[in-house]
């Protein structure tokens, strides 16, 4: 595997991993805080949308010129990245409650005993149903752009595939076998280094698609990544020194709602 | 109507986010990109000069709104 290969693969594997984490944490609750048939029910209508909308977009992605591919692409993952990033910065700092995989898993069951049940033709509890189709279908948007526009801008979109599809069966198998939330996976850290990822891509096909040459070529993403993991490391311990009081709060997640999603 | 706003409103979650400012920041660095490399001088600068920006001004505008 190349250099390129192998970041595109790591890239892939990490987000498709975190958003895997959380999709996995809400049919767990779904499962077994109602009902695990319409539970896995949902994750299979859900995982058949994602699959209309690779079939839909795939070819349609493929098809664009790479030149405005890369422009719009980039821009795009410029975006997501940065908002990754942001957020990344923003927990790393103590300025934003951490993602709580054990919370979310605790409010999602306590919300699924209160709901009243419902059957739906062959859906024997609809909000089970719902509840895992939402989460599998939101996560996975985001799963599916990257592995499209990575694998696509790198002329190699089975490999993008396969990093998506590893990163989903091992964390849905870790998940069955714990029958818990996948509260030890340091997902915080994981979600830093895609926003990383997301925004030194992002920067790189973007500038190429608008025009620009880098300098050393492909080469430049190996000065881009460490720089931008550098310079996010950086603003973390500047923002630091302006984390809430003791005793204004307990702690600097306390009080606040346990962040959902990215 | 309602359903049609949601629809909207979802996409521009999901594209734009948190901060429409950082959305700004990488079309306009885009451009600036494209105008300077049309004119055939380096033009791979712009979108970094914009992380190195937006990046640390959206950080503290969250902050400040806490």
């Amino acid at each position: 595997m190349t250099g390129s290969a192998g970041a595109l693969f790591a890239a892939v594997f990490l987000a498709c991993a975190v958003e895997a984490v959380e999709a996995t944490t809400i049919v767990l609750a779904a499962g077994t805080g109602r009902e695990w048939r319409s539970a896995l029910q949902g994750v299979g209508a859900g995982l058949a949308a994602l699959a209309a909308v690779v079939a839909a977009l795939g070819p349609a992605v493929s098809a664009i010129p790479l030149h405005y591919l890369r422009l719009v692409v980039g821009g795009l993952l410029l975006v997501f990245g940065l908002q990754w990033l942001r957020k990344a910065v923003l927990r790393a700092s103590g300025h934003k409650a951490l993602h709580d995989e054990e919370q979310i898993y605790l409010r999602e069951v306590a919300a699924a005993g209160k709901a009243r049940a419902e059957r739906r033709g062959v859906v024997g509890d609809w909000y089970a149903f719902t509840l895992s189709f939402k989460g599998v279908v939101l996560e996975g948007l985001e799963v599916v752009f990257i592995t499209l526009t990575f694998g696509s801008n790198q002329h190699d979109i089975p490999l993008a595939a396969l990093a998506a599809v590893a990163a989903v069966v091992a964390v849905a198998a870790a998940g069955f076998a714990v029958r818990a939330p996948l509260a030890r996976v340091p997902e915080n850290t994981m979600k830093f280094v895609v926003g990383v990822m997301l925004t030194s891509f992002g920067m790189f096909w973007g500038a190429e698609g608008a025009g620009a040459r880098w300098p050393g070529g492909d080469a430049a993403l190996l000065a881009l990544v460490p720089a931008v993991a550098a310079y996010g490391l950086a603003l973390a311990a500047a923002l630091r020194r302006y984390r809430p009081r003791p005793d204004a709060e307990a702690s600097p997640a306390a009080g606040r709602p346990v962040e959902v999603g990215g | 109507m309602s359903r049609l706003r949601s629809f909207g409103e979802f996409w521009y979650d999901f594209v734009v986010g948190d901060d429409w400012r950082v959305a700004a920041a990488v079309i306009a660095a885009l451009i600036v990109t494209w105008a300077v490399s049309t004119s055939g001088a380096a033009a791979w600068w712009a979108a970094p000069a914009a992380v190195a920006v937006i990046l640390p001004y959206s950080l503290w505008r969250s902050i400040a709104r806490r």
